[in-house]
């Protein structure tokens, strides 16, 4: 665990020099504007922020920085610095992500054990046509259409996010961000349960006399959830994606919003602070899906 | 099986505890809510930039002098003031009753400390090099405030609205240096103070109970909502949750009047949309009759009521109209008929040495969005109908083109656009001069810049007028950009809001307006 904890350093050091080549190679600089700054007056504010030193020189500058645990002040978002940023958008865009997450775990995984208890009746045929339909429809159109139909119409939802409405705000996104997963997870779920519902220790379990419920609860649930655990990972990093989307579209201030707007600003600082964050993190949690999934099965952890 | 239960309950969980409400006893406070295209980069005046910024700091501050809510210069922080007969001297006096949102007073100290911090090097202000024409700004009494300048400055009343020229508190810097903008830090002198910012969503303000006009400020609470794109604060507006928008969506622009008629403010505004030449290459270079050519051959009319169609004006100038002691003057075309246009500028495009068998090669540049692609598609067909050549279009991410636009490497015919700083044909005609910064053609005509130099020097309005409209003529004839139209501005205002003026340069202090009671 250790050495794999290591392992990660590197890629994590590849990832931040790649990405500070990325964002210095992209044409353009943070002060550039319609509204063209005096010479002296531009000349000044580079200055003022490095952007006149080599390319090397910004480079060691950053890094030492970033070793002492500073991700330098934003230059778009000038009363800020980037881990304020980061640490007001990323609990934000945790909640948003975690009820996507738990939402399309609960109705994908319920929706797909109970389509594939009813293989091949009309209720299975609504599930799977649904899941087609969710995967297929991108997030920008989802979002206008139900903002239109439960805020607009109908008022029974805001429709942005800075309204003072408490949890109500969140639903709107949520649902739209977990619509996709929901229709994977459903899908996942019912092959693998169809799967395992026809294998011979099932069919053991029902010839001693188990009720169905017990079978699924006690026998094929854990199985047949495997492939649904393994697409966790996959689930994560489309809903991280997915968040800079639904945060755009619903002007939620979460790290996607910084995220976009910082790349479009040529804010370096932004861009490399929530790129350094976001690697550390899903480095992180691939470790922590491989710790699970030796918990659930027993033969990962032996080899 | 249990760790993944016990993971979706926490997961569920941890979403709902956090959040949890808030509406509790801001009942009886009266809240606007209005919407913000763009998130302010900075509310420290020195470091802002944006118009978005601007707009919030008029809520937060108030500089000597200020703009009722239709557009004319009014009294601020300064209660009176005289100006000498050379027009080089003006003196204000400050309001004793002039508050910080701390209680102290407000004294001509304040501004010369601002006026310091804001042309020090190490403040980085983008606005710098505002106040280049004064020469001295100095504290006569705790009152009285006087400032000297370099030559004649007829917009000086103008510049001393803006934000980059209201006083700072001394204090707050000295606490909390450079990071002061901030909730619980700021110390303002407006009608309100910064209560709450977050970054990327809201940005809120109270009333600030100190102000010297608190008592005629009737919305205690201002909320300004982020909403960067247009069709979603379009909704937010439909459904209640924004009084006042920053911007009207074109798509739905027909929508938006058939449904919301009442409520749509459409105005003129000193911005102008125009399309540039780089002066420095071929085949724009030595060439202003192709550059007439191409100016001429676009149908601008129809452009506004076809392709934009929000009420904006064709631009034969370029210098808006509505601007304070000045007539814009027109290209010497503009009397003439689309048709009559278009034969000169045939004329003029086979005297440059083109024709159907040699055409023009060309690329049009512009950023990527909606309105500026029919803009470029439309001129595209104009010009392939009347000149018979045909243009490449190219978009490009905006921080890319204003690259290309800044290196005049590549780029033949780019998008561009300007807002008038202050209201004078300055903030337009100084842009072009060759020396300036912002003159992206690299336009330079030695004529035009005497003619501007000599406008600088009069006292007398004018004859600095005629100056500069002379200068203006010289500028048109030599084709250095295509002037497009003139930009409106565009907004939704909710019945229940009171106050609301249209101004030339969309100004619109939260202090002027007021909350009509609920029917």
């Amino acid at each position: 665990m250790l050495l794999r904890l290591l392992g990660a350093i590197p890629t994590l050091l590849l990832v931040i020099v790649l990405a500070f080549l990325m964002v210095h190679a992209a044409p353009g600089g943070p002060f550039d504007d319609e509204r063209v700054l005096p010479t002296d007056v531009a000349a000044n504010i580079q200055a003022a922020y490095h952007l006149d030193e080599p390319l090397p020189q910004q480079f060691t500058r950053y890094m030492a920085g970033l070793l002492r645990g500073d991700l330098g002040p934003s230059y778009r978002y000038r009363d800020y610095t980037v881990s304020e940023l980061i640490g007001s958008g990323f609990p934000i865009s945790l909640q948003l992500g975690a009820l996507a997450m738990a939402l399309a775990l609960l109705v994908g995984i319920s929706s797909g054990t109970v389509a594939a208890l009813k293989q091949g009746s009309m209720l299975d045929r609504v599930v799977m046509s649904f899941a087609m339909t969710g995967i297929s429809i991108p997030v920008f159109v989802v979002a206008p259409v139900l903002v239109l139909l439960l805020a607009v119409k109908l008022q029974w939802l805001p429709a942005g996010w800075s309204g003072e409405s408490g949890f109500a705000k969140f639903v709107l996104p949520v649902i739209t961000l977990a619509l996709p997963q929901i229709a994977y997870i459903a899908r996942l779920t019912r092959a693998s349960m169809i799967d395992v519902l026809g294998c011979d220790f099932i069919r053991t379990a029902r010839s001693q006399g188990l009720g169905s419920k017990a079978i699924i609860r006690v026998h094929a649930l854990k199985p047949a959830m495997l492939p649904v655990l393994s697409y966790m990972g996959p689930a994560i990093a489309a809903i991280l994606t997915g968040t800079v989307v639904v945060e755009e579209v619903f002007g939620i201030p979460g790290l996607g919003q910084f995220f976009v707007r910082g790349a479009l600003n040529r804010d370096y600082t932004l861009v490399l602070g929530i790129v350094i964050f976001y690697a550390a993190l899903i480095i992180s949690l691939n470790l922590v899906v491989d710790i699970l999934y030796g918990f659930i099965d027993p033969r990962v952890r032996q080899r | 099986m249990r760790s993944i239960r016990r993971l979706l309950f926490f997961l569920v969980l941890s979403g709902v505890a956090a959040c949890g409400g808030s509406d509790d006893g801001r009942e009886s406070l009266s809240v606007l809510n209005r919407g913000l295209n763009t998130e302010p980069e900075s509310l420290d005046a020195h470091k802002a930039r944006s118009l978005q910024a601007a707009d919030v700091l008029r809520d937060l501050g108030e500089g000597l002098v200020s703009f009722t809510s239709t557009g004319e210069l009014t009294e601020g922080t300064a209660e009176s003031w005289e100006v000498s007969d050379d027009l080089l001297t003006y003196t204000f006096h400050l309001r004793p009753e002039a508050k910080w949102s701390n209680g102290d007073a407000v004294t001509a100290e304040h501004f010369v400390f601002s006026v310091k911090r804001l042309i020090e090097p190490a403040t980085a202000a983008f606005y710098a090099q505002f106040l280049v024409d004064v020469t001295e700004l100095r504290a006569i009494d705790e009152h009285t405030l006087q400032i000297m300048l370099k030559r004649p400055t007829p917009y000086l009343l103008s510049l001393l609205t803006h934000p980059a020229t209201f006083p700072m508190h001394p204090g707050a810097l000295a606490e909390h240096g450079d990071g002061f903008a901030r909730p619980g830090k700021m110390i303002s002198n407006g009608a309100y103070v910064l209560t709450d910012w977050v970054p990327g969503s809201v940005l809120t303000l109270n009333r600030n109970e100190y102000y010297w006009n608190n008592a005629n400020t009737a919305i205690d609470e201002i909320r300004h909502h982020i909403s960067s794109q247009e069709t979603a604060e379009y909704a937010r507006y439909r459904a209640g949750e924004l009084d006042i928008t920053s911007s009207v969506p074109t798509d739905n622009f027909e929508q938006v009047r058939r449904d919301n008629g009442d409520e749509l403010h459409i105005a003129p505004y000193q911005n102008i949309y125009y399309y540039g030449y780089n002066l420095s290459k071929p085949p724009f270079k030595n060439s202003p009759e192709l550059r007439q050519a191409l100016s001429m051959a676009i149908d601008r009319e129809l452009l506004v009521e076809k392709v934009t169609g929000r009420g904006e004006t064709p631009a034969y100038s370029w210098v808006p109209p509505g601007v304070d002691n000045y007539e814009p003057t027109v290209f010497a075309y503009a009397p003439l008929t689309q048709d009559e246009r278009n034969q000169i500028a045939q004329t003029l495009y086979a005297e440059a040495g083109y024709s159907k068998q040699k055409p023009l090669r060309l690329e049009l540049r512009y950023n990527t969005n909606d309105t500026h692609k029919k803009v470029a598609v439309a001129i595209q067909s104009m010009w392939r109908d009347v000149l018979g050549f045909e243009v490449d279009l190219i978009n490009e991410e905006f921080q890319v083109l204003l690259a290309n636009i800044r290196d005049k490497e590549v780029t033949q015919v780019f998008r561009s656009s300007w807002v008038g700083d202050y209201n004078d044909a300055h903030t337009f005609l100084s842009i072009l001069q060759s020396q300036n910064a912002a003159n992206v053609p690299g336009y330079a005509s030695e004529e035009y810049d005497a003619l501007l130099l000599r406008a600088a020097e009069q006292a007398d309005l004018d004859r600095r007028r005629l100056y500069m409209e002379e200068a203006e003529r010289v500028m048109l004839a030599d084709h250095p950009t295509i002037p497009i139209y003139f930009y409106v501005s565009k907004h939704l205002v909710k019945p229940r809001v009171a106050g609301w003026g249209d101004n030339v340069l969309d100004y619109h202090y939260s202090q002027h307006l007021s909350l009509k009671a609920a029917e």
